[in-house]
């Protein structure tokens, strides 16, 4: 079994290792921070000209997902796009594949920070600022419990950084699904506030759960090594 | 030219004589290269010429000199301020560096001084202003100083790319090399774009040799630890030593072990690149102070200030390269006319064969070095942008332009056009970007689309690219910062974990806001000092020398006597490896069947040779599990026998898996990431802006992922294969290798040969396990549940 099941504000949830969860009994997906159109917002505003195929990356990854889990609904938890313009602009095959990917199902776009205005006429779904159905779904944490977005948290694994959800009692935390995401460090001042204590889970070859403590840094298992 | 007499009158004055290569220096119409020793007066030559000329009013900057270090700059402007003074000459003479004030700066593009002493960086930043043309073009005279260190690496490239953007705007200027003793003076003034070389007399040989210890060399290990006392009675007669060390761990570990066996207390400081600045700034001082009986070190005093007291210079490890033993020997020139006296200390008794071929070279003057490749091409991209920077410009003009430095004089129009295209728009095989280029072609000229893009692209000159540093600091309110480690290191440490830094033991506590903090520990041994994953690996021509010298019986007697038996038991039970054989050894040791392969290749190249081998075998199912390589020999122990070598040093096999599997690997994502940052893909991480953390840059691994995945063609990819076959991958060395090896020797030996006995004892193995990352994170994070009592 690649995914993690664990319970949220008494709803079993499925965290999947593409960095998407799945809520069985509804048989919803959420996913956070696409931000589609990276590369050409940044192009636009005169910065790098990154490799222009992060969209596309994003889509087919989304699209596995769809594929394996075939959802009722799709819900982008905000900065689905990584500005408005960039949601205008996307080229008509991403258009098309979203389309497709929406076919037979609902598909809620949550606002988020990057993309607070209204919806590219050709993308399929609705815009919402938040969702509420007991459990709250929005873009950045507030008033618990919720499920939201945008820290895009990481942490640190045998010397590597990887996504990771951060679930506590108020909040769960998704990571960036996009593929041109950075990420905060589940440490940080900021997500340490939000979740002081609670469980991260990895996205590495599976979705690996790790405690996260009140402790300044977690608790390291003591092994056995060579000395040098 | 010739010497004025009041020149004339101010050296007599000085009790000196102008050296012969001062005067050719003066005499000489075109552009010149002066190869000299250390102490030659090198610097004097060089700007001879240009204190002559300003004995007449002249408009404008005059003098631009060059040099890789900031530090030199301060201290040639106190060098020349003398004569300068002492002759009554009105010069302004002024540096210019990423310390200058902003004020000075903005004067100096109105009102340039006669003389400017700056880096390859803040010229590459000059020369991207609007003004430049205004500012260098009465230039009449280029210093580039330590011109044998810039050409090593990509800040030579780049300074060569700035030096044909000086003489298009300054066509009279003349140029000057100014370089320590190297093997190809013809290459490197080709290097400059053709100059005539000048040799100052070498001076007498020096006086070297290796350092008689009280105890043999041990079989493996690279510290020199059991040479320590020898050391110290050489420190001891001496007045002022430089001990060079090989790695910043090793110069650590040394520092500690020398100051334990330091009875008399002398002096004796430390000075490596990971130490903080102030740290090494107090050394220089009481090094230039006279404080200091000895100082350990590593490359980072390879250049630099010239301390006349330093009359012993102590190189502990095999040098690995000739040209630099010698430039290092040359740092013991507390007279110009005495040799200077250097001793080496072999860490190993591999290094004993290593270190006394090296002496023979010395010997006979045969220095080493690699032939430099081409211009690479991320250097070129960055150029472009940055000539944009200054104005538009017109594309064939700029190619034309780019062919008169020395590394791009066969750039061709294709790659030319690639970076341009790469400057341009990306590069992309997918057109994404036509309404969003960096560069639009409008009346025939190359302009920036949005101007306000200067400031990014400034941001990111230079072709240093360092790896992620965290600082360390003792923990607390305001630590005192200890020096620097590389994040990946830092990311190994665990609570507890004890190294060394500084020289003195400290705890890991935590990373906080990005820096390491630590405490003292002073009673316990250091886990670990491997902050520098780097080791140079020993040049091909040295190894050459060291496989000769290993191969012929008949020399076997310029060796220590416990050396030779060795090599003599060899020759009895295995056989000994020679110029033109490729030897190899399996037996079994332990449970598991080694193979030793004695390639010569440095240990870049013969780690990569590990990782490709081993893949072989895996599909061949003799089930590896681990390799180790030195700088001459590779091991790789597996559960099956290797009885037949040959399939596995097929080099075609080799070739395929190095585009394949190795472009998997991290040594590739990090020349990627190197070359993408030159190029100006991605941006640096610039101080301050990593601490907010939030939604940090992303990494170049997923840029690099992504383009094999999308874009395999890709300029930036392709730039990364060249730089893989040389540098850490270094095929170039296994194809060298398999060139000059015309047959194979394989023995199948009942035990443990010789040879391959010291191989056992190094560290540094490389476990085989295509899953072990995996099983790593999942074995912490098992650990981390249970002991959360979580399951």
């Amino acid at each position: 079994m690649t995914t993690h099941d664990f319970i949220f504000d008494g709803q079993r949830l499925q965290a999947r290792p593409s960095g998407a969860l799945f809520w069985p009994e509804r048989r919803w997906l959420i996913v956070a921070d696409l931000h589609l159109g990276k590369s050409e917002r940044m192009a636009r505003r005169g910065g790098a000209l990154l490799p222009p195929y992060e969209t596309q990356a994003t889509l087919d990854r989304l699209g596995a997902e769809i594929e394996a889990t075939d959802p009722r609904r799709v819900i982008s938890l905000g900065d689905g796009f990584d500005d408005d313009a960039a949601g205008m602009a996307l080229p008509d095959s991403v258009c098309h594949a979203l389309q497709a990917m929406a076919q037979g199902r609902d598909w809620t776009w949550i606002s988020g920070n990057h993309d607070p205005g209204a919806l590219n006429p050709r993308l399929p779904g609705q815009v919402q600022a938040q969702m509420d159905v007991g459990l709250i779904f929005r873009h950045e944490a507030g008033q618990g419990p919720d499920v939201s977005g945008h820290f895009h948290p990481c942490l640190r694994l045998a010397g590597q950084r990887m996504r990771c959800f951060l679930a506590g009692t108020d909040h769960l935390i998704l990571p960036a699904f996009g593929a041109y995401t950075g990420g905060l460090a589940i440490d940080d001042p900021v997500l340490r506030a939000l979740v002081p204590a609670g469980m991260a889970i990895a996205c590495a070859h599976r979705a690996i759960p790790v405690p996260v403590t009140t402790q300044a840094a977690p608790p390291k298992p003591t092994r056995t090594r060579r000395r040098a | 030219m010739t010497l004025p007499p009041r020149f004339q009158d101010w050296f007599t004055r000085q009790g000196w004589q102008p050296h012969p290569h001062q005067i050719a220096l003066l005499q000489a119409t075109g552009d010149t290269l002066l190869i000299a020793p250390t102490g030659g007066g090198k610097t004097l030559a060089g700007f001879l010429p240009t204190l002559v000329d300003l004995a007449e009013p002249h408009e404008g900057m005059h003098t631009l000199y060059v040099s890789p270090l900031k530090a030199l700059t301060a201290d040639i402007a106190r060098n020349l301020s003398r004569p300068v003074a002492d002759l009554g000459l009105d010069i302004r003479i002024e540096d210019r560096t990423g310390d200058t004030r902003a004020s000075q700066r903005a004067r100096q593009k109105i009102d340039p001084p006669d003389i400017l002493l700056t880096t390859p960086e803040s010229l590459a930043l000059m020369l991207s202003y609007e003004q430049a043309p205004r500012i260098f073009g009465g230039l009449r005279r280029v210093v580039l100083d330590e011109l044998h260190a810039l050409a090593e690496n990509k800040r030579g490239d780049q300074l060569m790319l700035c030096l044909a953007r000086l003489k298009a705007l300054a066509p009279e200027v003349t140029v000057t090399g100014l370089s320590a003793t190297v093997e190809d003076p013809q290459g490197l003034a080709g290097f400059m774009g053709g100059a005539q070389v000048i040799d100052a007399d070498p001076g007498p040989d020096p006086d070297i040799a290796m350092l008689p210890t009280t105890n043999p060399a041990p079989w493996a290990g690279g510290g020199g630890h059991y040479a320590v006392r020898d050391v110290l009675a050489q420190v001891k007669q001496a007045t002022t030593t430089i001990i060079f060390i090989n790695t910043r761990a090793q110069a650590e570990l040394f520092f500690q072990a020398i100051w334990a066996a330091n009875d008399d207390n002398l002096p004796i400081g430390l000075h490596h690149g990971s130490l903080s600045r102030e740290a090494r700034q107090r050394v220089e001082a009481a090094m230039a102070a006279g404080e200091l009986r000895a100082v350990v070190a590593t490359g980072s005093l390879d250049l630099g200030i010239d301390w006349g007291a330093v009359d012993l210079v102590i190189q502990v490890g095999a040098p690995k390269n000739v040209k630099r033993l010698v430039q290092r020997i040359g740092r013991a020139n507390h007279r110009y006319n005495a040799p200077s006296r250097a001793r080496i200390v072999p860490a190993n008794r591999f290094e004993v064969i290593e270190c006394t071929a090296a002496l023979q070279a010395v010997r006979e003057r045969d220095l080493d070095g690699d032939p430099r490749g081409p211009g690479p091409l991320d250097v070129l991209c960055q150029h472009i942008l940055l000539t944009a920077c200054a104005g538009p410009f017109d594309a064939d003009a700029l190619f034309r332009e780019v062919r008169e430095a020395g590394p791009y004089r066969h750039l061709t129009q294709d790659d030319f056009d690639a970076c341009l295209d790469f400057a341009a728009t990306g590069g992309y095989a997918l057109r994404a970007y036509d309404r969003w280029q960096r560069l639009m072609l409008r009346d025939g000229l190359w302009r920036l689309r949005d101007p306000r893009a200067t400031r990014d692209l400034r941001m990111n000159i230079g072709t240093i690219v360092e790896a992620e540093m965290l600082k360390v600091r003792f923990r607390g309110r305001g630590g005192t910062p200890l020096g620097e480690v590389e994040e990946s290191f830092a990311a190994t440490l665990e609570s507890g974990d004890t190294f060394l830094i500084g020289g003195q033991t400290v705890r890991y506590d935590g990373l906080r806001d990005m820096v390491v903090e630590v405490t003292k520990q002073p009673a316990r041994e250091p886990k670990i000092a491997v902050f520098s994953g780097l080791k140079m690996a020993t040049s091909t021509q040295l190894s050459h020398r060291v496989q000769a010298l290993i191969g012929d019986p008949s020399q076997h007697d310029k060796l220590p006597p416990d050396t030779a038996e060795w090599l003599a038991l060899q020759g009895r039970v295995s056989v000994l490896p020679r110029p033109g054989v490729l030897v190899t050894e399996s037996f079994p040791h332990q449970g598991r069947w080694h193979l030793a392969v004695y390639g010569f290749a440095g240990r870049n190249a013969l780690q990569t040779l590990g990782l490709l081998m081993t893949r072989v075998m895996e599909e061949a199912g003799l089930a590896p599990l681990g390799f180790l390589s030195t700088d001459y020999a590779l091991l790789i122990w597996s559960l099956d026998p290797v009885t037949d070598p040959a399939p596995l040093l097929d080099r075609n096999a080799l070739r395929e898996g190095l585009g394949d599997w190795l472009g998997r690997n991290a040594v590739m994502k990090r020349s990627f990431r190197n070359v993408a940052t030159i190029a100006g893909l991605i941006h640096r991480n610039l101080p301050g802006q990593r601490k907010s953390g939030r939604q940090a840059t992303f990494s170049s691994d997923i840029l690099y992922d992504t383009l094999r995945r999308y874009d395999p063609d890709h300029l930036m990819l392709r730039i990364t294969t060249d730089e893989a076959r040389r540098g850490l991958v270094d095929f170039d060395r296994i194809e060298e290798m398999l060139d000059r090896s015309d047959r194979l020797d394989h023995r199948m030996l009942d035990r443990v040969s010789p040879l391959a006995a010291p191989l056992m004892l190094e560290k540094g193995r490389v476990p085989i396990a295509g899953q072990g990352r995996e099983r790593l994170a999942e074995a912490e994070a098992a650990a981390l549940m249970a002991e959360a009592g979580l399951t």
